[in-house]
């Protein structure tokens, strides 16, 4: 059983203890431990189901590399799923649960799925649940479900907050451990400026747990002195529990701090995402230990031996009293060491290779451990834990030679660089027989803008495995750093004594020539139940690209995305295929280096700020009096004013026959404004607009259409001209900035010599429309203007002052009633407004929203920008040729309109319609033509764009485009609907309402 | 002016800085090439300032000039005194090329003050708040709208656009909240 030893532990206060829970059960751990090293402590070796078969599965690492080790973390809007409890911190109150179990973590239905694991093999799913289509959905897929899967999704909203932030350095150092000190001490002396991060709550790495002797001391007391050393230089930046995430172009970084995971609910932020600009980036990640494969090396109690090794130096636990080894290389013989100086027992080491020397092995069998060269493991004995080993000979089929009984297996199969962040952005890797690993290949570095390496891998992450070598590797690294980024550097070393250690030899599949049954219960890829006869299965049926492979098994999917398994499947399918291993080659790696919660990507993104909401100076009025609000770009508008006991559709058509009959008051104040000046304004706009802008006399208003160059609309308003070289241009609600942008492009790129400015002053101007028969009543109560039909006819404007305030108002309308559109500045909008509706208040004045706005334009046929267009509409099309000049020499638009496909006859063109029945046509219908196309679809000959009831007319009116336009009016054509068949609806003009406008000319 | 409120109505918040929405204030929007004749008698008669430098602001009291980008300028001053100031403008450039217009009711401007005021809008835009130099005027954006903003005193000015003035006081204030300091 694994349990806490009474002495030691580097990382853990013995004088704290902490209480938690795992799976309801109450447990004890110390501060400093690791949620993995609690539990372990408390003898819980199974923490969970595999994802398919549902084995049985314990803690296998001590790092983010666990693939097994997964939890739900916390209660409620606080539960996290997928949580590694390897790099959890304990705190007190912690409650876990354990994932993928059903009913429960001891006894597990699915496990069934176990006994019929040859059933289930590679590709299992591809191969089973193709047919019947339709079962998909409604069997196959909630069944897999139910089986497979692992966390749960947080059912509550997130309690936490969460932020982002930006930081920039010269020199940004990835990983605490030694390799990454030594490289920031470096880099730092040189003045550069240095962030160095550690994913980990805890400086130093792996050396302290090694024994590593630096400057002749021990390696924590180097890395005291050198994070001491760091914190004081000026220019350096320290992180803890902050795990570089990715690596992007142009020396971009996002790295995710952890502030208050491990204490929670505290009021800090949750996480902090940072997003870094870094001159040079070192990547002082360090390396990930293998598994080896050999049979039921995935029970309880089997565990990488470094990890091991770190529960026992750094927490004081013990995985078991007995613990075999099983190695290819010295390294491990450290965790034998360690286990042994611990007082527990090291029944056996297995060392894979035929003849074992070396300083470490000698050591190991001073202390009276039995080494066995040239053997492996057969198999594991145990069920939800292991209790013993079969021995066998490495180059043989696994014939038993003996069994040793044991608690746990420490295995070691070498050390992968993490060579993650080195390959994000495309750095490449060559593959080191000698460590039998790939590394970065420092001829094929990922380069920044200037085309040199922006990323410098140091230590283990290099693939330097000896203390000394990382530490003259990472100085090497820290100075080339600091001088890539303009700073003279150093590369001053501190002294280590490596201990001389034989060479690995790779390993496999132990043993060499296991039979099938015996591969069929090797784990390569433990979180999603991948074995080695999975990967050889795939390779015989014609798998032979690593990335095929990976997604038809899935192996070094999920959230570890193979940490552990990545180099042994690949060497595995290499060896299937008799290919090398570097021509099979790795699946991409991709950031994030550990999985990222979405909390920290959206970061404050979220509730009232998650994204901007543009609110006009009367949106307090309009929430104070009950508007239905609908988007309109970033804006939200009233869409109308229900009153009590009203439904939107009833208060639409009130605010539609009221303003038709009374008055009506608009806030128009998202409409666009751009101030258009100088002495080459007139020409400017006419080249913009199809009409012409620069014969508009002062004072007068002109309605213009925008398109872009192919010929399509792009926008329209009215225009006014304001002085001798001053426009006003109104655009769409929707289209100022981009309007805006639109002329700043053709001024700044194209027209760079006219002499124009524009400016934006959209929001500078509160702007209301004054609609109805009794409009003109409202302002001459207000008084200060005179806006008789005589001084202020209708397509003018006019300055003045009304009621107090400064206005300038414009004689235009949308509605084809008298109307004013006024506009204040800003600050006084919502003065303005409220003014309006007190002395509307005897002309029977009523808001109304967009609407009641879109039908009013509707029963006048006026076209909408997004309505009637949608980029692939010309002003002709659309009826719209009187707005088109034809004397001008050019405007932007002009020369794609003369395109044989958009001069075309045969277009479809604007047209009224109006139902037989006084129904409204449905929303997108088009119009049915006889015959079907080539795609046996029926033919079609038109497609409404506007349509509504028409409160004034009391029938569904609409607009549309049909084939041969207005020259069809009188026809009869049928609209399909949603629910079959079709409606009937004669062509009209467009126009329903006043065709003469009598209305908006009083 | 009685009717005049800015966008926020003065809304604060005190959290590891202090925030507050402040105005309205007054702008104006000048653009001119900087050889242009007149741009230099224009500032100084609309706020006494000389003609700021590339990406620097230059303060005299309440009054200030900005540098927005080569023909821009932004001439910050007392609400009230634009429509002097526009007219000052004009009459400084003569006949010249230029475009002046007041933009005071178009912003919403707030304070953010404290010894830790840069973490604040460091969780916002992407500046280096250690290069920011001295009287540097930094058009950037705050999460996801357009802003502007210069230290002042002990602490900075941030100018966005008045529609999404609720947006922004919502950034600053949770960017502010206590103990989220770096």
């Amino acid at each position: 059983m694994s349990t806490r030893l009474t002495r030691g532990g580097r990382l853990i206060d013995r004088t704290t203890s902490q209480e938690f829970a795992f799976n309801g059960k109450k447990m004890r751990g110390f501060a400093g431990d690791t949620l993995a090293a609690a539990l372990l402590a408390n003898d819980q070796m199974l923490v969970g189901r595999s994802f398919k078969y549902h084995r049985p599965r314990g803690i296998v690492a001590a790092g983010p590399e666990e693939p097994n080790a997964l939890v739900g973390l916390g209660k409620g809007a606080r539960f996290e799923p997928n949580q590694r409890v390897t790099t959890t911190e304990l705190f007190d109150g912690l409650e876990a649960e354990s994932q993928n179990h059903w009913p429960s973590l001891e006894f597990d239905v699915g496990v069934i799925n176990n006994s019929l694991a040859r059933f289930l093999p590679g590709g299992f799913y591809y191969k089973t649940f193709m047919y019947p289509r339709a079962a998909w959905k409604h069997l196959f897929e909630p069944i897999i479900r139910q089986s497979a899967g692992l966390g749960k999704v947080p059912k509550e909203r997130d309690a936490d907050r969460y932020e982002q932030a930006y930081a920039f350095c010269d020199v940004l150092v990835i990983g605490g451990g030694i390799a990454g000190l030594q490289a920031a001490l470096v880099a730092g002396a040189s003045g550069a400026r240095v962030i160095v991060l550690e994913q980990s709550a805890v400086w130093g790495g792996r050396a302290p747990v090694d024994g590593d002797l630096i400057e002749g001391g021990s390696a924590d007391g180097w890395i005291g002195a050198a994070v001491k050393t760091l914190s004081l230089m000026e220019n350096v930046t320290l992180k803890t529990r902050c795990m570089g995430a990715g690596v992007y172009d142009h020396g971009y970084v996002l790295a995710d701090e952890k502030v208050s995971d491990h204490t929670p609910g505290d009021g800090r932020p949750k996480h902090r995402l940072w997003r870094i600009r870094a001159g040079q980036i070192i990547t002082a990640t360090g390396a990930i230990e293998r598994p080896l494969s050999f049979a039921g090396n995935d029970l309880p109690g089997v565990m990488l031996a470094g990890s091991v090794r770190d529960f026992v130096v750094n927490f004081a636990v013990s995985p078991g009293d007995r613990t075999v080894v099983v190695t290819n290389n010295d390294d491990a013989y450290r965790t034998a060491i360690v286990l042994k100086e611990a007082g527990l027992a090291v029944p056996c080491i297995i060392d894979a290779r035929a003849s074992v020397s070396g300083a470490l092995p000698a050591k190991a069998k001073a202390l009276g451990i039995r080494i066995e060269a040239g053997k492996a493991i057969a198999k594991v004995k145990g069920g939800k834990r292991v209790t013993g080993v079969s021995l066998c000979v490495q180059a043989g089929e696994g014939s038993v030679l003996e069994e040793i009984a044991c608690d746990a297996v420490a295995m070691s199969g070498g050390w992968s660089p993490v060579v993650h962040l080195w390959s994000h952005c495309g750095g490449k890797l060559t593959w080191d027989t000698t460590n039998a690993h790939f590394r970065p290949d420092a001829a094929r570095p990922p380069t920044g803008a200037d085309g040199a390496a922006m990323v410098v891998p140091v230590g283990n992450a290099n693939g330097v495995m000896t203390v000394a070598e990382v530490l003259a590797d990472a100085a090497r690294g820290g100075a080339a750093a600091a001088q890539a980024a303009g700073f003279a550097a150093e590369a001053v070393a501190a002294k280590a004594q490596s201990v001389a250690e034989a060479a690995m030899e790779a390993i496999w599949v132990m043993p060499q020539g296991a039979s099938p049954k015996l591969r069929a219960k090797m784990w390569l890829d433990y979180q999603n139940d991948v074995k080695v006869s999975d990967v050889q299965l795939a390779a015989r049926e014609g798998y032979t690209s690593v990335e095929h492979t990976k997604r038809y098994t899935t192996l070094g999917m999920a959230t570890d995305q193979g940490k552990l398994s990545n180099i042994n499947g690949l060497a595995v399918l290499a060896g299937a295929l008799n290919e090398d291993i570097p021509q099979v080659g790795t699946t991409t790696f991709r950031p994030p280096y550990t999985p990222v919660t979405l909390g920290a990507l959206a970061g404050e993104s979220r509730g009232e700020i998650f994204q901007p909401l543009r609110k006009t100076p009367m949106h307090a009025w309009h929430e104070k009096n009950q508007a239905y609000f609908e988007p309109v770009g970033l804006w939200r508008r009233p869409y109308c004013f229900p009153r009590a006991g009203e439904n939107h559709e009833q208060a639409v058509h009130r605010e539609v026959n009221n303003t038709r009959t009374a008055l009506g008051l608009l806030d128009a104040s998202t409409l666009g404004k751009i101030i258009v000046k100088g002495p080459d304004a007139g020409r400017f706009l006419d080249m913009l607009y199809t009409g012409v802008m620069s014969s508009l006399p002062i004072g007068k208003c002109r309605y213009g259409l925008m398109c872009n160059e192919q010929g399509f609309l792009s926008d329209d308003g009215v225009v006014a001209r304001i002085d001798e070289d001053t426009w006003l241009c109104h655009t769409t609600s929707g289209g100022a900035d981009r309007i805006h942008a639109w002329m700043e492009d053709w001024l700044q790129c194209e027209w760079w010599d006219w002499q124009v400015y524009t400016a934006n002053i959209t929001e500078q101007l509160a702007q209301v429309a004054v609609v109805g028969p009794n409009a003109r009543k409202l302002l001459e109560k207000l008084g200060g203007m005179d806006v008789s039909k005589e001084t202020l006819p209708f397509m003018q404007w006019a300055d003045g002052t009304l009621g107090g305030f400064p206005v300038r108002i414009y004689r235009i309308s949308f509605s084809g009633e008298l109307s004013y559109e006024i506009a204040v500045p800003a600050s006084m909008g919502a003065a303005f407004w409220e003014t309006l509706h007190k002395a509307g208040a005897e002309f029977g004045v009523m808001p109304y929203g967009t609407e009641a706005l879109h039908i009013m334009r509707a029963e006048k046929g006026f076209i909408m920008i997004g309505d009637e267009t949608d980029g692939t509409v010309i002003p002709q099309d659309l009826n719209l040729g009187w707005a088109i000049s034809k004397k001008k020499a050019d405007f932007l638009g002009k020369r794609g309109q003369e395109r044989n496909y958009l001069a075309s006859p045969d277009r479809w063109k604007l047209a009224g319609f109006e139902t037989l029945d006084g129904s409204v046509v449905p929303d997108g219908a088009y119009i049915v033509a006889a015959g079907k196309n080539a795609n046996g679809q029926g033919n079609t000959q038109g497609r409404v764009t506007s349509t509504y009831y028409s409160p004034t007319l009391k029938r569904g009116i609409a607009m549309g485009l049909i084939k041969g336009g207005l020259s069809r009016i009188g026809d009869v054509v049928e609209f399909n609907t949603v629910t079959g068949g079709t409606v009937k609806a004669k062509v009209v003009d467009p126009v329903f309402y006043d065709k003469d406008g009598e209305k908006q000319n009083v | 002016m009685s009717n005049v409120v800015s966008a926020l109505g003065n809304a604060s918040f005190a959290g590891f800085a202090k925030i507050s929405e402040v105005g309205p204030l007054g702008m104006i929007s000048l653009r001119a090439k900087p050889d242009v004749k007149g741009l230099a008698e224009a500032i100084k008669a609309a706020v006494g300032t000389g003609v700021p430098g590339q990406r620097k602001i230059e303060i005299a009291g309440g009054k200030a000039a900005g540098w927005m980008s080569p023909d821009e300028y932004l001439l910050v001053l007392p609400y009230g005194e634009t429509d002097a100031a526009l007219a000052a403008i004009a009459q400084a450039f003569g006949g010249a090329h230029h475009l002046a217009v007041a933009v005071s009711d178009a912003r919403a401007v707030f304070r953010v003050e404290g010894a830790k005021a840069d973490q604040v809008l460091a969780k916002l835009s992407p500046v280096d708040f250690a290069t920011l130099g001295p009287n540097e005027l930094r058009r950037t954006r705050a999460a996801q709208v357009a802003a502007a903003f210069w230290k002042d005193g002990d602490g900075y000015t941030l100018v966005c656009f008045r529609s999404v003035a609720t947006y922004v006081m919502g950034l600053l204030t949770h960017s502010a909240m206590p103990g989220s300091e770096f």
